[in-house]
């Protein structure tokens, strides 16, 4: 009762003409920047601090806006990931696995709609989690010090062997090259900057987004060039946009498993929504099994990451607002709005300012809505791109990539770098090594280092420290399983397919 | 209407907004949200209402190299500009006695002054047993490696650099026995106090208010001459026996090759700011301190303070 009583001031507070004009504005805003590569929910929400300034928006209002652009990001992010393979921003990575290759099977539309529909529900699911248990989960990063984040990290990387279905000794140097790039910049631990060459532009490390545009769609363009623009791997088929019924009947419980892992994986203050959608997605590929297909372009593949990176994008706020600590990128900027419009999270904020907490929440509820109603329908109009020939979209994908890019440092360092990251993607795309690895490398690298060198700071270089919890042994126990388990499995499954094929 | 503004205000983010050549620029040398971030945007409102400038003071954000992008940006290319002024704190002379800008010194712009301190605090969990600063230090100086902190900056950092100016006071020679984990921020080394990771927390007193309120972490000490207004039940480590004050200051610089007449001018109208009913209210929400120090007064203080940190990073091992 106490729950709706507070959702009923929270709408109070959020419903009203002009703040639900707000809430389209900022899905409709959020949804294209999240669509466009190197502009990802944590530009978007940055976007608007120097603009609530200017327009001295109240704290309710601005709340409305910035929800309803992080929710529209974390949505539109999917949109080019399926139609491109081109991820817009980084929770959207694993969208590509499955998107990208249904809708080279034409079913473009198909998985737009299911993975709007994946998104609401992890989205929703994760927004109901905060209501409920945000000030109890808040105790959960009590119980996660250096060797229990060192131990997830790792549980990540172990299941990565199984992200490349042909050769996994590839998928292994790709991680590895993703691990030496996230070496560069100042090094956390002894404050040593590494692998900069005395450039400043380096100190701060690579930027995952410079990362991914330039191995995604700078690689993309080199081959459209390679191609004399005859035959590109952009422009798939293209036929009509209904609501798939049986694919989001089919993937029903899998939205409701990769909502829950992402939302836990958010709640993590660290971890955020990219290791939640991957975590979703490798957790029900093994699920699925060898017969499940997964990187083909099955509806699952595509709901599963949606799903959890939805979910996580929720979990993350809970972090954020019971103890002030930032779950991922953007939850540090919207902590960063939060703290300009005077009001600081903390433990207290659920009891000293209830109207904030709960009109956020509200919002969030209120963002979600509106955005499944723009996205279904919206989907004709987002497949048309596809119809649009390759030397106009192509220019076009490359300009954006520029663009989004420069906004992030305003340096033209980044631009070479971008570029730079274009051939290198040419080049594994070539030598068939999957790039994906190195992009979770760099997200994922830093902060697994980081665990790793703060736990033996601690426990004077006593490797025992790191299973000393037993959150950290069931967390290397899944560790292993993760790596081992696909070995011994794939043979076993591997058979009774041969024999029926 | 609204949406109008708002359309400008994305395009000029994302193409970059060109800058009007009368108008006073501050750089922010960071990202939109952070602690420079909310110098320029305060001081250059503050700077506007006031009537100190004709024009409203741009904002850029320059992020980069900790700060040291926008730094070489103003040594390079800037360095006569007349109408530019750039956000600084405490880790602008962190970075600076450390080397940490690719071997530009502090001698390359010139340092006009601070208007606010957050001051640094020690924090334990409250189901600690330390009950007073001098627990912890005697503990410490039994037996370093007993009490691990944990802080939001890296190694060597100025948050790092607090606890060990406290324990040398207290007679600790081996520093580098001392045990220190840098997190990604104040809430999060909190967090990890509370977990029982490490024994205690070193931080800035914004960062731990939500903590106190909720009964979850006992301040040991706040560094500052006097206790804090608002805090006055956190005791201050010099009251405890050991002198350190250490804070989190927020201030400016401007190029080096402006004039004596132009650096005075800056001088003044921070001052003017420093003395504005705004800025107090500013400070207030945001758990600043005042603490107003301009012109030569803060040339001097920002010098020692950059030898004072200079020495003690060698003697850390973090700078040969």
């Amino acid at each position: 009762m106490d729950i709706l009583a507070n959702l009923a001031l929270g709408f109070g507070v959020a419903l009203s003409p002009f703040t639900l004009t707000l809430a389209v504005i900022g899905c409709v805003l959020g949804t294209v920047i999240g669509a466009l590569p190197g502009l990802g929910p944590s530009n978007g929400v940055a976007i608007l601090i120097p603009i609530t300034f200017t327009l001295g928006l109240d704290a309710t209002s601005a709340l409305v806006l910035m929800t309803s652009v992080y929710y529209g990001a974390m949505y539109g992010g999917r949109i080019s990931s399926i139609l491109l393979n081109i991820p817009g921003d980084e929770p959207a990575l694993m969208t590509t696995l499955d998107g990208y290759p249904m809708a080279k099977k034409g079913r473009a539309g198909d998985a737009l709609v299911l993975s709007g529909v994946a998104s609401f529900v992890g989205a929703l699911l994760a927004t109901v989690g905060l209501m409920f248990l945000a000030p109890l989960l808040s105790r959960v990063a009590y119980h996660f010090g250096p060797a229990e984040y060192f131990a997830l990290y790792l549980l990540a990387f172990c299941t990565l062997g199984g992200l490349a279905s042909r050769n996994q000794a590839k998928a292994a140097i790709a991680s590895c090259i993703g691990l030496g790039i996230a070496m560069i910049g100042l090094d956390n631990t002894s404050g040593m900057p590494r692998l900069t060459f005395g450039h400043l532009h380096l100190m701060d490390g690579v930027d995952f987004l410079v990362a991914i545009v330039g191995l995604f769609a700078v690689a993309e363009v080199f081959f459209f060039i390679e191609s004399h623009g005859r035959n590109t791997s952009i422009g798939v088929r293209l036929e009509r946009v209904t609501v798939p019924v049986r694919d989001i009947a089919a993937s029903g419980w899998t939205m409701l498993r990769a909502s829950g892992v992402g939302f836990i994986a958010g709640v993590l203050p660290g971890a955020g929504a990219s290791l939640g959608s991957f975590l979703a997605y490798m957790s029900e590929k093994s699920i699925a099994g060898e017969r499940g297909g997964f990187g083909t372009g099955v509806p699952r593949g595509v709901a599963a990451p949606e799903a959890g990176n939805n979910a996580a994008a929720g979990g993350a706020l809970v972090p954020m607002l019971t103890l002030g600590v930032p779950g991922s990128g953007t939850t540090a900027v919207l902590l960063a709005l939060l703290m300009t419009l005077n009001i600081t999270p903390g433990p207290t904020l659920f009891t000293d300012r209830p109207e904030v907490v709960w009109g956020l929440i509200a919002s969030l509820l209120i963002a979600n809505f509106v955005l499944l109603l723009l996205n279904v329908p919206l989907v004709r109009i987002f497949v048309r791109v596809l119809q649009v020939p390759p030397w106009v979209l192509l220019p076009g994908v490359m300009m954006v990539s520029f663009v989004g890019i420069y906004s992030l440092s305003g340096s033209y360092f980044d631009l070479l770098l971008m570029v730079g990251f274009g051939a290198l993607g040419y080049l594994l795309r070539k030598l068939d090594v999957p790039t994906v690895p190195i992009i979770l490398g760099i997200l994922l690298g830093n902060h697994m280092e980081d665990s790793l060198r703060r736990a033996m700071v601690l426990s004077d270089g006593d490797w025992t420290f790191l299973f000393s919890s037993p959150i950290a042994i069931g967390l290397w126990l899944a560790a292993v399983a993760g790596f081992v388990a696909p070995m011994f499995l794939r043979p076993l499954l591997r058979k009774p397919n041969a024999g029926s094929g | 209407m609204t949406f109008s503004i708002r359309a400008l205000g994305v395009s000029a983010f994302l193409f970059g907004a060109a800058g009007a050549a009368s108008a006073a620029e501050c750089i922010a040398p960071a990202n939109p949200g952070g602690g420079w971030d909310f110098t320029c945007r305060q001081i250059g409102k503050i700077l506007h209402e006031i009537g100190a400038v004709d024009k409203p003071v741009q904002v850029t954000n320059m992020a980069g190299g900790g700060g040291g992008l926008a730094y070489s940006h103003v040594v390079n290319e800037r360095n006569d500009d007349p109408d530019l002024i750039v956000a600084a704190s405490s880790a602008t002379a962190t970075r600076l006695a450390q080397n940490a800008y690719a071997g530009m010194t502090a001698d390359q712009v010139r340092f006009v002054g601070a208007i606010g301190i957050d001051p640094g605090v020690i924090a334990v969990a409250a189901d600690s047993p330390f009950m007073s600063l001098r627990d912890l230090v005697e503990a410490a100086v039994e037996d370093p490696g007993a009490v691990a902190f944990a802080g939001g900056s890296a190694t060597g950092g100025f948050d790092h650099l607090k606890p060990l100016m406290i324990l040398m006071e207290g007679g600790l020679t081996d520093i580098t026995k001392v045990k220190y984990i840098g997190v990604d921020g104040g809430a999060d080394a909190i967090t990890q106090t509370i977990g029982g990771f490490t024994q205690a927390m070193t931080g800035d007193i914004s960062e731990i208010v939500g903590f106190l309120k909720a009964g979850e972490v006992r301040a040991l000490a706040v560094l500052t001459e006097e206790r804090v207004p608002g805090f006055e039940d956190i005791p201050t480590a010099r009251e405890q026996g050991y002198d350190v004050v250490a804070g989190n200051w927020r201030g400016l610089y401007v190029p080096r090759g402006i004039s004596d007449e132009r650096f005075r001018e800056w001088a003044e109208k921070l001052a003017q700011v420093a003395g504005s009913d705004q800025w107090m209210e500013a400070m207030a929400a945001n758990g600043l301190a005042p603490f107003t120090m301009v012109g030569d007064d803060f040339q001097g203080y920002i010098d020692s303070l950059i030898a004072d940190i200079n020495r003690m990073s060698k003697d850390i091992g973090v700078i040969q």
